[in-house]
């Protein structure tokens, strides 16, 4: 009998010490990006905007690491100032979604009836809309812009953690703790804030996780199309599209914004993979 | 005596979508007395959580009254029914389930209290002495309900009904999960509670030995309706319903 258990056990406690080591690995490597593009205005060793047309696309060397672009700007510079935008302005918008969608999914599932209906048809409204042309249409109506962009990548993602929250409090609702939570007395704020939010966020944190580097791609790919940050603002898509035509003759120019966008996507995809997995109940002890 | 609990033609249909409607409960009256201890038994589907969960506000009834103390509580809402939560507690079928699995044991145990105007320290201090006389040491409101076994889970479940102090507790299978010394235990605390404070309660139980030890009362359901009432002794020695005789010898 024991000589049946105790593998499983060790096999889940090395699984177990794995998994934490990759979350604190890319846990680390993501807060890193986040304190870098938080504190990039200091980390850039040149004014990103600052010309110089004594040195136009210079390549890589001891004082410019990733050489220069057609105005002499330092590339190393604005990949680090592009970071606030990508992965900063990523961040707020994934949060800001998985916030708003799972406020109006826990509400769609408490008052039911009609507010249910109304809000789910809304939220599939949004949902029926393809990304690239909503955003298209709201840069037509409010013009292009960074802010207009993750506005338009905002309206068409929320709900899909208004569903998630939704489907979870639904399932919460039948739990016979709940209805003890009813019986002591506890009011509907209280009942939200003890025994439902607990008991959702993990599943809304995980996708939020994985949402991340999704969202920086689509902000980065807004921006490739002109629909996004406008140049000379720093922003790694648009640094792109920008220097596209250098490609052939000074590939660091076009590759240093595209490989700080391969990174930063990979480390926040692997890091939503490894949270999901630690917080699996399967992997549990 | 005056009566706690009333119940007027209560009926539950549960709709199906193929049309074969599930009537689950049907035209259940009765009453409790204070300080009663009335059980209800009847074999497995035969409506008994059903009730429960109608007088604990929990379900809404297709049709029928509920009355606590004479007063109808069917439509309460609000602040009525958390005045109704005070006076009337339920123990859930399943124990673990009762409890969320992010909080421990003293959290449920002391929700209620915290919510009826008892501080964080009065509230954690009478947990303990609930546990305790539950039989739970003072470590247990640490515990969380997948770390604790099903009977003592059962016993923390009995200590959160009974700490607000209620008039009347629904016992739905509440000792089920407990070996017998244990369940005996129990049953003496559910008894000195009901000689020292005049609880009512209602027992829901498959075990027709226990019901004769402990019940005033027994009301047999069988399909959603009860078949026979009486004083559990008559019923086990002398069943008028063929129903009723035969849930006795499957046990006896
Ligand atoms: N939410 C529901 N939806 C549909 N049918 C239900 C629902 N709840 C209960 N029922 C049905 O109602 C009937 C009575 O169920 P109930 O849970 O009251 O039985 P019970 O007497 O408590 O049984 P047990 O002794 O097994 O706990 C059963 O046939 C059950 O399938
Ligand atoms: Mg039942």
């Amino acid at each position: 009998m024991s000589q049946a258990i105790t593998p499983t056990i060790r096999v889940q406690n090395v699984r177990q010490n794995r998994l934490q080591r990759k979350l604190w690995f890319f846990g680390g490597l993501a807060i890193l990006l986040i304190l870098a593009s938080f504190f990039s205005d200091y980390l850039c060793p040149y004014d990103p905007y600052l010309q110089d047309m004594s040195l136009t696309k210079a390549a890589p060397s001891a004082e410019h690491l990733l050489g220069t672009d057609r105005y002499g700007r330092d590339m190393l510079s604005r990949v680090i100032a592009g970071s606030k935008t990508s992965i900063f302005s990523t961040l707020l918008l994934v949060g800001f979604i998985a916030v708003f969608g799972s406020i109006i999914g826990i509400i769609c599932a408490w008052a039911g009836k009609w507010v249910d209906t109304l809000l789910m048809r809304m939220s599939d409204m949004f949902l029926a809309f393809p990304g690239l042309v909503f955003a298209l249409a709201v840069a037509a109506v409010l013009g292009g812009g960074v802010h207009n962009a993750i506005f338009a990548l905002a309206a068409i993602s929320w709900p899909k953690y208004a569903r998630l929250a939704r489907s979870q409090t639904l399932a919460l609702q039948s739990a016979a703790f709940m209805q003890a939570a009813k019986m002591a007395g506890s009011g509907t704020c209280k009942i939200i804030r003890k025994h439902v939010l607990p008991n959702i966020a993990g599943p809304i944190l995980v996708t939020a996780m994985l949402d991340i580097g999704t969202m920086m791609m689509e902000l980065a790919g807004l921006s490739f199309l002109g629909l996004g940050a406008k140049p000379p603002i720093p922003e790694w898509g648009s640094m792109m599209s920008d220097t596209r035509n250098l490609l052939p003759t000074q590939p660091w120019v076009t590759l240093s914004p595209g490989f700080a966008i391969f990174f930063s996507v990979m480390i926040f995809n692997l890091l939503g993979d490894t949270v999901r997995d630690y917080l699996d109940p399967k992997n549990r002890k | 005596m005056d009566t706690i609990l009333q119940t007027a033609h209560l009926k539950k249909v549960f709709p199906r979508k193929d049309g074969e409607d599930i009537v689950a409960v049907d035209d259940v009256t009765f009453s409790l007395k204070k300080g009663e201890k009335l059980a209800i038994i009847g074999e497995s589907g035969s409506g008994k959580t059903t009730v429960a969960r109608m007088i604990a506000h929990l379900l809404e009834p297709t049709a029928g009254q509920v009355m606590l103390a004479g007063e109808d509580i069917t439509n309460a809402g609000g602040a009525k029914l958390k005045e109704v939560y005070t006076r009337m507690q339920m123990v859930f079928q399943n124990p673990v389930d009762s409890f969320d699995p992010r909080c421990t044991l003293g959290d449920g145990i002391s929700e209620s209290l915290l919510n009826h105007g008892k501080s964080k320290r009065q509230a954690a201090e009478m947990t303990k002495n609930l546990l305790a006389l539950c039989g739970l040491g003072e470590e247990f409101a640490q515990r969380y309900p997948h770390e604790v076994s099903g009977g003592q889970c059962q016993r923390a479940a009995i200590a959160r009904a009974l700490a607000i102090e209620p008039e009347l507790v629904i016992l739905d299978e509440a000792t089920s999960a407990l070996d017998v010394t244990v369940q005996a235990e129990v049953l003496d605390l559910l008894n000195r509670l009901q000689e020292d404070r005049g609880i009512a309660y209602l027992f829901i139980c498959h075990d027709i030995a226990l019901v004769q030890d402990f019940c005033d009362r027994v009301i047999v359901m069988h399909e959603g309706k009860i078949v026979e009432e009486g004083i559990p002794d008559e019923i086990i020695n002398n069943p008028q319903q063929a129903y009723t005789k035969k849930l006795i010898d499957s046990v006896l």
